[in-house]
């Protein structure tokens, strides 16, 4: 919402502030600014000056020599322009001054143009005469101004040596104000200006509406017949004849033209000044292409076809609401109005439309046929059926004032059930209690009066007019002492009452360890979308059957690349690992927390689990041991014991024979391997890479952090080495499980020291060299104790062909 | 006899001040004190002593060693002194050599914002819950006071799986989530993942992450929140940070307010970063909507509460100056390892 200070000053003539304390004010009462333009920036010593004389430039064709009077002297310019005389008054610029803008009007510079007196061709000039670009403004402001030329004060507005900025009204600011969406009537100047005034505690004056018409009854002119009320909750009509278009007065105009509205005629200036001045959209027709003097307001039926005024064909369905005539329809309510009843440069008789439409109808039909515009914008919002008559009756003051037709008496006005005020009762205490103050009674309801609530003291209530539709309850309320109190002079305290503990989840805990130890292992941590392509799936070789492919669909997606939930947690770091390939990064570690979205059916008729998983990427320096080296890293700061590693096939994406899933007592917690290299190959990335994936929901019921002590071995340990030699088929995992079942308490630990394949050793086998401990807790162990272990483990041994190296 | 022993030891005691290195000592020492040391064989030599002198040469053969034992004890210390300074001397080294690192990883800039953010809740007795990100209608919208038809439920905000499931626009749900269990006094933060249906730019993700924060008890005021509030900027800003309420509209707030911070980088005196304005806006809050409390079943004449939400990114890429929202999201090592 755009508002030039000058025109709340309109409302507010007491307002007297700098631009600075009115944006800060107003921001801390509520209405946030967004942006406030100063108009008279830039712009240093520009003075009215009166040209005496012209000569013409004895070395140039192009230039003219000025003798301007401004004021307190005279002062000669030498100027290209065109379109000067003797006698008129100009702004002038003077020696060290400053303009806004160069002539041509195009992207003013921050700290604008300075001007200094020179010579032009040889004869001295001694400042410059601006255009009203030079201003910093445009023609759409100042309709008189001419086209590429000095512009030129009317005659007998000024005086020379006048400021030229204050005649020209440009000492003025636009603010730009941030509007939530609960304060419709804040999308208007009086209600800005109720703001400003309650916020400056000065009065506030809206305009006064007198009585228009002539002597005739409009209602022999037009009848107005509602048939969908619940989308039309009031609609009011007026009639103009004997039409004059003109343009509007330069004031107006330049209102109108500051907010951004290029003025167009008088007509049609009144009706966007009133929508801006009420935030009422109204909309003229012309009454002789009105069929049977008869507006009728209905819904559209599936498939209409209608051109609004911009000339475009429409198509509608029964959710639209039109305005019509006896035959035809000849608008789209609140949106645009029709081409077959637009108003014409040959308009005699208008008929004046200020209705009010259901705003959630208004936003949905608007996008449904496909077209926004000021007056849906502010329908969308809901708007104060009272307001519209308010604005209705104004505009027809200012066609009266203007000259610019004969106003028909009377209005139609179809307003079935008439919108009435709300009240709240009135607590001051419990508002004090919910804000944290002490406000007195009688402040609070100075507030109140500013914002025009009044209070009803019988039944101490206070009443809400119906253009505060946002305020609903006794919190509302308390917003609004809040605002005019100042949120800065409430009090700062902290909640007291009962102490309690601040405290983080399992699952939170378990997450901070897994980030230490991965980030340890040199992993660094990513962030990913949860949304992907489908296509995803084909780049992990997923079969056409996988269960990863019941992913859940979003209806709107921003594209097929955010369309699916994830249901497998790798493509975002794989993507990620891709882009580091792609910029030659060496050596990438990366891991990332995120859920994956498992549907119990499609499509969804309850909430997925979200499972947490941990992911694990990396290329470059580490193999699929480092990357188990992790998981073991992370299973023990975690407590977790007995985990065993089994060899797997069973994800499509990685290489089959070096991946392995991560089980405990039968349930998988984790998996891991080399991704599949022609998913490497999908991905583009020429490197191996290794990925683990983590179920932490898994891991986190097993997580434990009880700890016990054991007392640290006194007796000496013996040392069994075993150099083996075996098929390759056979596992370490298998050897281990023997040393373990059959080493018994005796075997304290197993370190794997040599796995070799080559000269010496047969084709299809191979040789592992493990070295054994062995330790009694209370004793020191006799060799043959060893020697009896030893034996019972080679026996087992020999079961898998396993031998000895001799 | 006498003599002799003398003899031995004016010589040991000049040989030992002549000895160049440890070696040369311990042969001393084995040549007169050793088994068949000049000492020894003196003190073999007893038996020809007379009885009565004895005693007299035992005593001397005993100083004797004991000079020459304390001056070879003395000379090595001596000596393995001067060996070590030698050999020191030889190993000094090139401090501003690089060290030596192992490769390590680094936490994302998002994670360690929300870690500094959540460790001041914790500490002011704050507990941290988490939601659903895949949620109903009812949580996301309904119970928050934005009934069907609301614009905020528009589709060009909200990504929708069915009518009823959407994709979470805010951790705001969890507050309702939280309420519906009756469990009083509330304190929580709610950290998580939220969508909304925007284009990915510079400063815009369809996927961000906010921190929702709750407390609901008796006598709840919008001086607590304030104070609530300055109190987590100062511990994550700076102490001499202060903040800015001003008003605003949510519709599960009311009083709301939007906070401003003192710009982090200018203190305040206005920079390129607050856009001269010396402020920063960091977060929404408000006292808890009575028809929130209501519908989640909370008595709203009894209780009130208290909620805001921070933006993490947004803290983020303040407090790390990082000028693209999309590099959050590309995971490229050379940006991670600057955290």
């Amino acid at each position: 919402m755009n508002t030039p200070i000058s025109w709340i000053k309109a409302y507010v003539p007491d307002l007297d502030c700098t631009t600075k304390e009115y944006v800060d004010a107003m921001t801390l009462s509520g209405s946030n600014v967004e942006n406030a333009v100063e108009l008279d920036k830039n712009l240093e010593k520009i003075v009215v000056g009166k040209i005496e004389k012209i000569e013409k430039h004895p070395d140039a064709d192009k230039l003219i020599i000025c003798q301007v009077n401004i004021g307190d002297g005279t002062i000669q310019i030498v100027t290209g322009a065109p379109n000067v005389a003797e006698g008129d008054l100009v702004p002038v610029v003077l020696d060290g001054g400053k303009v806004a803008n160069g002539h041509s009007g195009e992207k003013a510079p921050e700290n604008g143009i300075k001007i200094k007196k020179g010579k032009l061709r040889g004869i001295e000039s001694n400042g410059m005469m601006c255009s009203i670009e030079e201003l910093g403004s445009s023609r759409d402001m100042y309709p008189l101004a001419p086209e590429l030329g000095i512009y030129i004060f009317p005659e007998g507005s000024c005086q020379p040596g006048d400021d030229a900025v204050e005649v020209l009204g440009l000492h003025d600011s636009v603010v730009e104000f941030e509007i939530t969406s609960n304060r419709v009537d804040c999308f208007s100047m009086i209600g800005m200006a109720r703001e400003a005034a309650a916020t400056f505690r000065k009065e506030f004056h809206p305009p006064v509406i007198t009585e228009t018409g002539n002597g005739e009854d409009v209602h022999d002119y037009i009848s107005v017949e509602v048939q969908d009320k619940d989308l039309c909750p009031r609609y009011t009509a007026r009639v103009v004849k004997n039409i004059k278009l003109a343009p509007s007065p330069e004031w107006m105009q330049r209102r109108l033209a500051a907010v951004g509205i290029r003025p167009i005629n008088n007509l049609v200036d009144i009706t966007n000044y009133v929508m801006e001045e009420y935030g009422q959209p109204m909309h003229a027709y012309d009454l002789d292409t009105i069929a049977d003097s008869k507006i009728i307001v209905r819904r559209a039926k599936d498939g209409d076809t209608f051109v609004t005024l911009d000339g475009q064909e429409r198509t509608l369905d029964k959710d639209v609401l039109m305005i019509c005539d006896g035959e035809k329809e000849i608008g789209i309510a609140g949106i645009m109005g029709g081409e077959n009843s637009m108003v014409t440069d040959n308009i005699k008789t208008m008929l004046f439309e200020a209705a009010c439409f259901d705003g959630t109808n208004i936003r949905l039909s608007s996008k449904r046929v496909g077209l926004r515009t000021d007056a849906s914008g502010k329908f969308e919002k809901g708007l104060d059926p009272n307001n519209a008559i308010e604005a209705m009756n104004r505009a027809c003051q200012l066609i009266e004032e203007l000259g610019c037709g004969e106003v028909v008496g009377g209005v139609v006005d179809v307003y079935d059930n008439p919108v009435s005020e709300k009240r709240i009762a009135f607590e001051p205490e419990k508002m004090n209690a919910l804000l944290g103050t002490e406000v007195s009674s009688e402040e609070m309801l100075a507030y109140f009066d500013r914002l025009d609530l009044s209070y009803d003291k019988e039944s101490n209530e206070v009443v809400i007019p119906t253009f505060r539709q946002d305020l609903v309850c006794r919190a509302d309320l308390a917003e609004e002492v809040a605002r005019f109190y100042g949120y800065n002079n409430i009090p700062v305290t902290l909640p007291h009452g009962e102490a309690t503990a601040g405290k983080v989840s399992l699952k939170h805990r378990v997450q901070d360890i897994a980030r230490a130890v991965a980030e340890d292992n040199g992993f660094s941590g990513g962030m990913c979308y949860s949304f992907e392509s489908p296509k995803v799936f084909d780049k992990l070789l997923l079969p056409e059957d996988a269960k990863e492919r019941q992913a859940i669909v979003i209806s709107n997606p921003l594209g097929e690349d955010f369309s699916i939930m994830r249901t497998l947690p790798l493509n975002g770091l794989l993507t990620s690992l891709s882009t580091n390939f792609n910029h030659r990064n060496k050596d990438v570690r990366l891991y990332e927390f995120g859920n994956i979205y498992l549907p119990e059916s499609l499509p969804l008729t309850k909430l997925p689990k979200e499972n947490m998983e941990l992911t694990l990427s990396m290329y470059g320096d580490g193999d699929f041991f480092t990357m188990k080296g992790v998981l073991e890293e992370l299973t023990d700061k975690l407590g977790i014991t007995d985990v065993t590693y089994e060899a797997s096939t069973k994800y499509s994406f990685l290489h089959p024979g070096r991946q392995a899933v991560v089980m405990n007592a039968g349930q998988e917690i984790a998996y891991l391997g080399q991704l599949h290299p022609e998913a490497a190959d999908n991905y583009s990335i020429k490197d191996e890479v290794y990925v683990a994936v983590v179920h932490i929901d898994a891991l986190m019921k097993l997580t434990s952090f009880d700890r016990k002590y054991e007392s640290v071995a006194k007796f000496p340990a013996m040392t069994r080495d075993l150099s083996m030699v075996m098929k390759k088929e056979v596992l370490v995992g298998q050897l281990e499980a023997i040393f373990k079942k059959r080493g018994g308490k005796l075997l304290e630990s197993m370190e794997l020291f040599d796995v070799y394949e080559g000269d010496q050793i047969a084709e299809g086998y191979k040789s592992v060299a493990y070295s054994l401990k062995f330790r009694h807790k209370d004793k020191t162990l006799e060799d043959a104790e060893v020697t009896a272990v030893v034996d019972k483990i080679l026996e087992d041994l020999k079961k898998l062909d396993v031998e000895l190296r001799s | 006899m006498k003599e002799k022993l003398n003899a031995i030891r004016q010589a040991a005691l000049k040989q030992i001040e002549n000895a160049k290195d440890l070696d040369a000592l311990n042969d001393i020492r084995v040549s007169v004190l050793g088994k068949k040391g000049e000492l020894t064989q003196v003190l073999k030599s007893m038996k020809d002593v007379a009885a009565e002198e004895r005693p007299v040469i035992g005593q001397m053969v005993n100083d004797t060693r004991s000079a020459i034992e304390a001056l070879l004890e003395k000379e090595r210390t001596i000596l393995t002194r001067k060996l070590r300074e030698e050999k020191m001397k030889k190993e000094v080294i090139d401090v501003t050599l690089p060290g030596k690192k192992k490769m390590t990883g680094h936490r994302h800039p998002n994670q360690i914002a929300l870690e500094d953010l959540e460790r001041v809740f914790i500490g002011m007795g704050y507990e941290v819950v988490e939601g659903p990100e895949v949620e109903y209608d009812k949580y996301n919208f309904e119970l928050l006071n934005i009934p069907a038809n609301h614009p905020a439920k528009d589709e060009q905000d909200t990504f929708y799986i069915t009518k009823d499931i959407l994709l979470r626009t805010q951790t705001s749900p969890v507050q309702a989530r939280i309420m519906e269990t009756g469990r009083m006094p509330i304190r929580i933060i709610s950290p998580g993942r939220v969508f909304r249906s925007d284009e990915v730019d510079a400063t815009h993700s369809p996927s961000f992450h906010q921190v929702e924060g709750l407390v609901v008890d008796k006598g709840i005021t919008f001086a607590d929140l304030k104070g609530t509030i300055n109190q987590w900027a100062k511990e994550f800003f700076g102490p001499d940070t202060r903040t800015k309420f001003r008003p605003h509209h949510f519709p599960f707030t009311e009083p709301s307010a939007e906070v401003d911070v003192t710009c982090f980088k200018c203190g305040g005196k206005g920079c390129r970063m607050c856009k001269g304005s010396g402020w920063i806006e960091i977060l929404g809050c408000g006292m808890v909507h009575p028809k929130v409390l209501k519908d989640c079943g909370i008595d709203p004449e009894v209780y009130s509460g208290f909620a805001f939400g921070i933006g993490l990114e947004r803290v983020a890429l303040l407090k790390y100056e990082i000028d693209d929202m999309r590099l959050l999201y590309e995971n490229d090592k050379r940006f991670l390892d600057q955290f």
